[in-house]
């Protein structure tokens, strides 16, 4: 049984669904959407004894990767700070083992300051009593680890890709009337291949731009920072082990450690000079990288903070070109929330329900965060009875407490953008102050950093 | 809302989970435990009329059944728990009432039995409202895995005891309250259970605070429910329920007082009984009896 439950996995893994073995006609969770949050969601559930045995699908455009050996290869560009939560949640998925070093790199301090030499916060992971502050992985070294955990699952995981979602049907819903009984009938989803499969709760993991959100016409609000992020693999001369982050006159840019001696640029900027720096050699652009991380003024001692931060700046490395990494990309930068993350027999989950600004490598740890609420809430209802496609019950268990959570954070992120815009003068001396302030203020910092680990 | 305790009683005590809810003025509770027909000696006539009209709103968490919309998980652990310990099976597990059969007396829409199907019992519900039996059965069509572990019947318990019908458990939630005679009730749902099988009741307790709530408070002030939902004189105190069942042969395993919470609609088990609670029984395995 368990070898034809492989094999059927197998089967509808590798393969393209037009050939695909037959789905079933009913599952209990239809995830849209197999990127890092799908996924981890699809192992999380193996977590619980109770939500293991749940029927689920995973349907994606794209299939996962395989995994490979430790690579010395130079990383790909796309990587995520996994926070001290996110890593816990990997833990008990069983996940964590095929994604740890040295197929990702911890980092246990991390630098903070601006151009202007104004302030400079430095956190690190001791001060909180803590071995690391959290890792950073190659985005497709999360999905491989993740789809090997699949793999690995005792019960039945459909992955069906390449395919994607044409058709959305759910339960008639009229929140505003007080319509009597309200309809229970299963959701149904189309797919490309003409394939059709009920499911109780539809779970729409498919990223920002959401197919799922869209067909069950979920509101949205979103602005955008009229700036773009550059992200570029670099090299430095010895191994890492801090996050930095430093805020330019147009915006912020970071230097994550990944493995071995290579590290991250993710660089916001205006638009024109994002266009320009996309252009540079890579050669050209770490020089770039390296007049911003150094140039400008240094952290000197504040006149109005005597003896508050600047005494605990360390120099950033100097970074090289990567030879043989993929040149450098650009993608917009934008926030975006829906309205809401839930209806009847279905809920949104990462990307698909929030994006925020890439400044504090958030984003998909609060993806994360949604993929452990929502276990949690599925495991609660299969113990006591309750279907797991009740509105009320996701609306108490999974989108109240995601929803004030993920929404504190956009506002952090939001303000600490605003305060940190491009400008000069007054506001800028003013946020070199605050920064002075933050250092300066053990129990403040102590409570950023460990929101900011996801251990708040 | 002040009271202490919310109350609910499903067949009629609603209190809605929101405490600015504005009282649907045509809310009223569904039938339960009251016959239609001349087999259900036992139960009031009037109060068939009472709840008939509210059948259709079973299954609106907004509606006047909100607040057993709320309680169902709770009560559905606690049955689960007693369930298992009679069977000697572990509770925390997928469908651990996989193949047991249990009986859902005064079942109304079905949302306790749904509960208990998808625990992965065989659930026979009844009720003497054809409306709400009709409500259940449509409702469990939508998704197969509740049609098949649900059974809905327009009868009282009292019809299949006549029938000679037998199951690992009875369960009768908020029901006995609308009740005439009590004794009877409780020897049937003895009655209908199998040597060595449990019984779960649920109901609302005789105290001050009870006639506080659910009848000062939800009837009078709140305008919750109609005026005579409840009769306050019907409630039954967990030693008479206690009395009742043993007399009839059953042994109690444990009880709890389940509280909600009136500004979060959310419900814990508490030690205060003084409004709504729970209780569990077992009959006795046939050798005990005849060694
Ligand atoms: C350049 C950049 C840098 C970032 N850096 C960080 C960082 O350092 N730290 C951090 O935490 N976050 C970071 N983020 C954010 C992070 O990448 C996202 O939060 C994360 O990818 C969201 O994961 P997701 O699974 O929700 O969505 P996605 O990764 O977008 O995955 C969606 C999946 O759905 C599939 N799909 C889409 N539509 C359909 C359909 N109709 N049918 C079937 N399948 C479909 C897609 O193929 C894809 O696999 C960064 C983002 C960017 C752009």
């Amino acid at each position: 049984m368990r070898q034809a439950v492989k094999e059927h996995l197998l089967l509808s893994y590798r393969r393209p669904l037009s050939s695909a073995a037959s789905l079933d006609s009913i599952y209990d969770v239809a995830i849209i959407g197999g990127g890092m949050v799908g996924s981890a969601l699809a192992c999380a559930l193996g977590r619980s004894p109770v939500t293991e045995e749940l029927r689920v699908l995973v349907v994606d455009k794209v299939p996962l990767p395989e995994i490979s050996a430790p690579g010395a290869d130079p990383p790909e560009l796309r990587v995520s700070t996994l926070t001290p939560a996110s890593v816990r949640l990997f833990e008990e998925s069983g996940a964590w083992d095929s994604m740890a070093p040295p197929r990702s790199a911890a980092f246990r301090h991390m630098q903070v300051w601006d151009h202007g030499g104004n302030g400079c916060v430095r956190y690190s992971a001791a001060t909180v009593g803590l071995p690391v502050m959290g890792y950073v992985a190659e985005n497709r070294v999360i999905q491989a680890a993740l789809g090997q955990t699949l793999r690995s699952r005792r019960s039945v995981v459909d992955y069906v890709s390449p395919a994607s979602l044409q058709t959305l049907t759910l339960p008639a819903y009229a929140p505003d009337l007080h319509s009597g009984m309200q309809s229970n009938e299963l959701a149904e989803i189309g797919l490309d291949s003409g394939q059709t499969v009920r499911a109780r709760l539809v779970v729409g993991a498919d990223g920002s731009r959401s197919r799922v959100r869209e067909l069950a016409d979920l509101r949205t609000f979103s602005w955008s920072y009229h700036q773009r992020g550059i992200v570029a693999t670099v090299r430095t001369q010895h191994p890492n082990d801090t996050a930095w982050q430093r805020f330019l006159r147009t915006g912020p840019l970071a230097l994550l450690p990944v493995r071995g001696s290579y590290s991250n640029v993710v660089w916001s900027t205006s638009v024109a000079e994002a266009g320009r720096l996309q252009a540079l050699t890579p050669q050209a652009f770490a020089l770039e990288v390296n007049q911003a991380l150094q140039g400008g003024c240094m952290p000197a001692r504040n006149p109005l903070l005597p003896g508050a931060s600047s005494d605990s700046f360390i120099p950033p490395p100097t970074v090289y070109a990567a030879d043989g990494a993929a040149s450098q990309q650009s993608f917009p930068l934008a926030l975006l929330g829906s309205g809401r993350y839930v209806r009847p027999r279905l809920a949104l989950v990462g990307d698909a329900a929030h994006v925020v600004h890439p400044l504090a490598g958030q984003g998909v740890n609060l993806g994360f965060a949604d993929v452990g609420q929502l276990a949690a809430a599925l495991a609660h209802a299969v113990e006591t009875g309750r279907d797991i496609g009740d509105l009320g019950l996701l609306q108490e268990m999974y989108e109240a407490p995601r929803q004030s959570e993920n929404a504190r954070m956009m506002t952090a992120l939001d303000s600490l953008k605003r305060v940190f815009a491009p400008q000069d003068g007054l506001l800028a001396s003013l946020r070199g102050l605050g920064l002075d302030l933050l250092n300066g203020s053990g129990v403040i910092k102590r409570q950023i950093m460990r929101y900011a680990m996801g251990v708040a | 809302m002040s009271m202490g305790a919310a109350l609910s009683s499903s067949r009629g005590v609603h209190t809605s989970r929101r405490t600015h809810d504005v009282p649907q003025p045509s809310a009223a509770g569904t039938s339960a435990a009251a016959a239609q027909g001349p087999a259900g000696q036992s139960m009031d006539a009037q109060e068939v009329a009472k709840f008939e009209a509210m059948a259709s709103e079973w299954w609106d968490p907004d509606g006047p059944n909100g607040a057993l919309h709320t309680m169902n998980p709770l009560r559905t652990q606690f049955a689960r728990d007693a369930i298992c310990l009679a069977h000697g099976r572990e509770a925390r597990t997928v469908q651990p009432l996989r193949d047991l059969s249990v009986l859902d007396v005064g079942c109304g829409g079905g949302l306790f039995s749904e509960a208990l199907a998808r625990l992965g019992a065989d659930v026979t519900g009844v009720d003497t409202s054809a409306t709400a039996i009709s409500v259940a059965a449509t409702h469990a069509q939508a998704d197969p895995a509740v049609a098949s572990r649900t059974h809905y019947q327009n009868a009282t318990a009292e019809q299949l005891q006549q029938q000679g019908a037998h199951f690992d458990a009875v369960v009768a939630s908020e029901v006995i309250e609308h009740v005439s005679n009590v004794p009877e009730f409780c020897a049937s749902l003895v009655a209908l259970t199998r040597p060595g099988g449990s019984i779960v009741v649920s109901t609302i307790n005789r105290t001050n605070r009870s006639y506080a709530v659910a009848i000062v408070g939800a009837e009078q002030i709140m305008g919750l429910l109609p005026k005579g939902t409840h009769q306050w004189e019907r409630f039954i105190t967990p030693e008479e329920l206690q009395e009742h069942i043993e007399r009839a042969g059953a042994e109690r395993i444990g009880d709890s007082g389940m509280v909600m919470n009136p500004f979060t609609g959310h419900w814990t088990f508490s030690a205060d009984k003084a409004v709504n609670y729970i209780m569990s029984f077992r009959k006795p395995a046939e050798q005990q009896r005849n060694p």
